[in-house]
């Protein structure tokens, strides 16, 4: 009897980490660039980085933070939650898998890189407003705050390291 | 017999888990780990928070979009308050900015957050959408230190975690020509296609901008940010009545009638009595001469 219900117990388990694998081990990076780091925390170093649309399976979780491998393996380490995504997102034709592309916007799960407003409608928007100058918002996109001056910045403060979402 | 029973409703948990969303796991874990004492309900709620914030699916808007939308947005705000030069002072900002947005739920935008200081002499912020947020002098000027500036920057980091800015594009719009613009799938917009989603992102910079200059947000929206600023504010370690201090000079530096926040905003004597609820009682932080001394170099001509 006691067999069965563990046999029982093992079956339910497996089935449980089969669904997980099915609705929510893979993500995929929804920024422009995300820093993977060796611990889950913004001070931790970064390991490598990622592109807008990389793919990822997720094998840890650590409060908002997932440990993740991209499909090679060349990036391996964690990543804050609000850099990724459940859904897929499809690079467009010329930067990517383009394949699929309509039938996997009408289903929900997957998001088209560069669709509805992008660099195009931009420019469109600057052509028939001249007097608006995005020059400044270039400027103020341009300024790096280095990880080791934020850690620097911390530490003559005397401020807590922030591990995220704690 | 008992421990079998424990497994099992464990193991059910799992497979509903498993056919549910993120968010439900992640509450499901969460809970758990507060039942057991892994973790307090402060940190489950926050895990909850920004679980539920990667996971939910109303988000017609994608963070790239959200981008495009953020950039016209300060691009917009800055032909009327010009941008102030001051490298020191813009640095600064950026550094106490940055990473008080890493102590937040939304550490990761598409393009990250950045911070630029408005040559005017208003009482005066906005965060447009993923994160470009720009802050007057005349508000810097309400800073005696460094933990006020970090409550002015964790508020507008708040309204843009919270999406405020997105979700002051008109309801009707949203429903109508714009979710084609956003959703449609296949190739890049033609001659017309593309004049029709210019109409639809011009309409909702508009909405976007006349909500943050003329009108201003909503009371809560403007709530939810200060008690998101405090919640920034503790995880960053810096002692949040910062942003209590600045209120109290805000509300003697503002001008009754005046455009700015005297308009947009609620008033910071009812904000105070709700950033204070908000803090509750918390250990005292001890000042910091280090801190002072670069608040006072980098804002010394602001």
């Amino acid at each position: 009897m006691q067999r069965k219900i563990c046999l029982i117990i093992v079956a339910l388990c497996a089935a449980a980490a089969a669904g997980w694998a099915a609705t929510a081990a893979l993500m995929s990076v929804q920024v422009k660039k995300a820093d993977v780091r060796d611990t889950p925390s913004f001070l931790g170093n970064i390991v490598s980085s990622l592109d807008y649309g990389a793919r990822v399976s997720v094998d840890q979780e650590n409060g908002a933070w997932f440990r993740v491998t991209n499909p090679d393996g060349t990036a391996a380490g964690w990543l804050h939650t609000s850099a990724l995504t459940k859904k897929t997102i499809v690079m467009q034709a010329g930067s990517g898998a383009g394949g699929g592309a309509q039938t996997a916007a009408s289903s929900g799960e997957m998001a088209l890189a560069g669709k509805g407003f992008n660099a195009d409608i931009e420019k469109e928007f600057k052509a028939g407003h001249k007097n608006i100058d995005f020059k400044c918002v270039d400027r103020m996109e341009a300024i790096k705050i280095t990880p080791a001056a934020l850690k620097a910045f911390v530490k003559e403060g005397g401020l807590a390291a922030p591990g995220g979402a704690r | 017999m008992n421990r079998y029973f424990l497994c099992s409703v464990a193991a059910a948990a799992l497979i509903v888990a498993g056919c549910e969303t993120l968010d439900t796991i992640s509450n499901v874990t969460t809970s758990a780990a507060v039942a057991t004492g892994v973790i307090n309900k402060d940190q489950a709620d926050s895990i909850n928070r920004t679980t539920s914030a990667v996971g939910k699916t109303f988000d017609t808007i994608t963070p790239e979009q959200e981008y495009w939308v953020g950039r016209t947005v300060a691009a917009t705000i800055l032909a009327t308050f010009k941008p102030y030069d001051s490298e020191a002072a813009n640095h600064y900002l950026n550094v106490v900015g940055q990473y008080l947005a890493l102590c937040s739920d939304r550490p990761e935008t598409f393009g990250g957050y950045h911070f630029q200081i408005m040559d005017s002499d208003e009482i005066n912020a906005f965060a447009a959408p993923g994160g470009l947020i720009l802050v007057s002098r005349g508000l810097l000027r309400c800073c005696p230190d460094e933990e006020a500036v970090a409550g002015v920057l964790a508020h507008e980091i708040g309204h843009v975690e919270l999406k405020h800015g997105l979700k002051s594009i008109d309801k009707s719009r949203m429903t109508g020509a714009l979710t084609t613009v956003l959703s449609e799938a296949g190739k890049n917009l033609g001659g017309k296609e593309l004049a029709e989603a210019t109409k639809a992102f011009e309409g909702s910079i508009t909405d976007i901008t006349s909500t943050m200059i003329n009108s201003g947000y909503s009371r809560s929206f403007e709530f939810q940010a200060d008690a998101a600023a405090v919640h920034i504010l503790k995880n960053a370690g810096y002692d949040p009545n910062g942003l209590v201090v600045m209120l109290s000079e805000m509300e003697k530096r503002l001008k009754p009638g005046g455009t700015d926040f005297a308009k947009t905003h609620p008033d910071p004597r009812v904000r105070i009595d709700k950033v204070k609820a908000e803090i509750g009682t918390i250990p005292a932080v001890a000042p910091s001469s280090a801190r002072q001394a670069r608040f006072a170099k980098a804002l010394r001509g602001v």
